[in-house]
């Protein structure tokens, strides 16, 4: 049976009961009431509630998502733009997926609220290439949102102006980090880039720009809905509301759980995964996706807290969790990572573009017996100034496996003697 | 279709450049873009043809190789290898006779490799032109390849 207090519906509360492509019915359910309450409210007012909520991003980086919006809101320009990063590319995940094919309009109004919030006048839902379901309904549910006067001039008579169109993407998961997105959004290859200037300051064509995960738009949506303190006592002391997990792998229930914070990685497993297939083992699992860390049975009672992962060096990104059983092999595991990063390096920085390569020689070469402690020593100086020395989040975190592993799982990299 | 139609639709603004390309390719019986619609597509746009050539050699769902009618991609990553996706594999190989990267002689499949599809849930995951299937079982392959032989 599963337990109740596991789970709770808050992103999720309209999934599958009612039809994603009628906005008639959304509205029926309550829908737009939430942004008739903001377009009544000052932005700074908004902004004060998101800060008071304690939402965090959801798209991997967890930055607080008041101060972001607050930056947006105090940089000059004379136009602002918002970014809804629907790219979802990180292995592991798809729980925008399920957002944009379940309930689009949840996520619309939460753009149009921040971009009232922060004063843009135009937006943009980056969804990946090959999410073409969702890219249809994300178009239609906006056409819809524009003929109820939701979208465009003078929106529900506030003198607000305001509207947004999907542009998609080319099958490149770098794209979904932010500079590269804005390259790509600008109808280049999607290079990233140095920060600062963050994308607050200078993003979009140079201006400032919101850019926020799927699920963080919804958030923003939910805290106009309940007020701040309503939201912020689910949750943990510093993780506040719930998360949507991607569950998946070597699982009996795979699929998306959404989950207040604090809950264990375990009960995500047993309690809503109903453990592995045939009882087997764990062997390890790894968290937020291909550049996340892989963990051990042992520290399965962690729980989904930012603090309490941050003490132990590891975090949850966009909170895929994936179970692999005792059959799998781990140095063809990190092989694997290590081909997905090397295939999605974008090849601008030395570091990631000349890195992968050799990780993936130096695990081939564990792989095959014949790796000896030189070896080993270059994997662990590589592995650290690829996660120091990169320019982006991808080449930060192509390692973060393989350095998890060589912390909880010594004995994969065994080495013969020099000589 | 042609340019000029593609040019109405969408406008000329820079960042339609790769909605456009895809959508061009698409309309192309060999899904891929020859050095001509490069070419085409920068005069139109205005955009000096490196840019467009940087932008058709970036991302994996534009080629410059010429590929079969239909677009085969299997998901290649962790949640879908350790579900099997290796019997997938070896399954769509023999089934087509061809390797991955490979059209076949009728010019009707290419077989690609991707990055994860989102659809990691219903594992091993493979996407057909715009088609997602879950789960696809050895068994389950030629029933759906033949829907694609008798389009
Ligand atoms: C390689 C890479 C890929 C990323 N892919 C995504 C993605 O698909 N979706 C997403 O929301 N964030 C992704 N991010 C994180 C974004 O850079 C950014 O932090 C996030 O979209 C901000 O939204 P948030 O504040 O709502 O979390 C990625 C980051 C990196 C380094
Ligand atoms: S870290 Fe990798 S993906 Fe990021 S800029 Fe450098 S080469 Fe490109
Ligand atoms: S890992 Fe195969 S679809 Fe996600």
């Amino acid at each position: 049976m599963q337990n109740k207090s596991l789970t709770l519906e808050w992103v999720s509360r309209h999934y599958d009961k009612i039809d994603p492509l009628s906005i008639d019915e959304y509205i029926n359910a309550g829908g737009y009431e939430s942004l008739k309450k903001a377009l009544g409210m000052s932005g700074d007012a908004i902004i004060s509630e998101v800060k008071a909520s304690g939402l965090r991003g959801r798209g991997g980086a967890a930055f607080p998502t008041g101060l972001k919006l607050a930056g947006v809101k105090k940089s000059a320009g004379d136009i602002k733009y918002l970014i809804c990063n629907a790219d979802e590319g990180e292995p592991g995940n798809f729980k925008d997926r399920y957002q944009m094919e379940k309930d689009p309009h949840s996520m619309i109004e939460g753009m149009i609220i921040a971009a009232f919030a922060v004063g843009a006048a135009k937006g943009y839902i980056f969804i990946r290439g090959e999410y073409d379901r969702s890219i249809d309904t994300v178009k239609k549910a906006l056409q819809q949102a524009r003929e109820k006067g939701l979208l465009g001039e003078n929106i529900l008579g506030s003198g607000f102006s305001y509207d947004m169109e999907v542009l998609t993407g080319g099958g490149s998961y770098v794209c979904g980090e932010e500079f590269s997105l804005i390259e790509c959004l600008e109808g280049k290859a999607g290079h990233s880039n140095y920060k600062p200037p963050f994308p607050t300051e200078q993003g979009l064509f140079g201006k400032p720009t919101l850019l926020s995960n799927v699920e963080t738009f919804v958030n923003i949506l939910l805290i106009m809905d309940k007020g701040a303190e309503e939201f912020s006592k689910t949750g943990t002391e510093g993780s506040k509301g719930t998360k949507m997990i991607s569950l998946c792998g070597n699982v009996n229930r795979p699929g998306l759980y959404e989950v207040p914070y604090g809950v264990t990685i375990r009960d995500i497993i047993f309690e809503l995964g109903g453990g592995v297939p045939e009882g087997r083992a764990i062997k390890m699992v790894q968290l937020g996706g291909e550049s996340g860390p892989c963990i051990p049975e042992s520290e399965l009672d962690m729980p989904l807290d930012y603090k309490a992962m941050n003490e132990k060096g590891l975090s949850f990104g966009s909170g895929a969790v994936i179970v692999m059983d005792e059959r799998i092999d781990i140095l063809d595991i990190l092989k694997k990572i290590a081909k997905f990063f090397l295939h999605e390096s974008c090849g601008k920085c030395t570091p990631c573009r000349d890195g992968n390569p050799h990780v993936l020689i130096l695990l081939k070469r564990f792989e095959s017996g014949s790796a000896t402690e030189r070896d080993l020593a270059a994997l662990t100086s590589l592995s650290d100034t690829m996660c120091l020395a990169s320019t982006c989040g991808l080449g930060q975190a192509a390692t973060t496996a393989i350095r998890s592993v060589m912390k909880y799982f010594p004995e994969t990299f065994a080495t013969v003697s020099d000589q | 279709m042609q340019i000029d139609e593609l040019i109405q639709k969408h406008g000329k603004a820079p960042e339609k450049l790769l909605s456009i390309l895809l959508e061009f390719q698409k309309s192309n019986g060999d899904n891929s873009l020859s050095d001509d619609n490069i070419r085409a597509v920068a005069g139109a746009m205005e955009l000096p043809v490196s840019r467009v050539c940087s932008v058709v050699e970036f991302y994996s769902l534009l080629s410059r190789k010429k590929r079969g009618k239909h677009i085969i991609q299997m998901c290649g990553d962790v949640p879908c290898y350790i579900n099997g996706s290796v019997n997938l594999k070896e399954a769509l190989e023999k089934e087509l006779g061809i390797a991955f990267g490979e059209t076949t002689d009728d010019g009707l499949f290419t077989l690609e490799y991707t990055s994860c599809l989102g659809y990691c849930e219903q594992s091993p995951a493979m996407r057909i032109d715009e088609d997602m299937y879950g789960r696809v079982t050895p068994d389950a392959l030629p029933a759906i390849l033949e829907k694609y032989r008798s389009l």
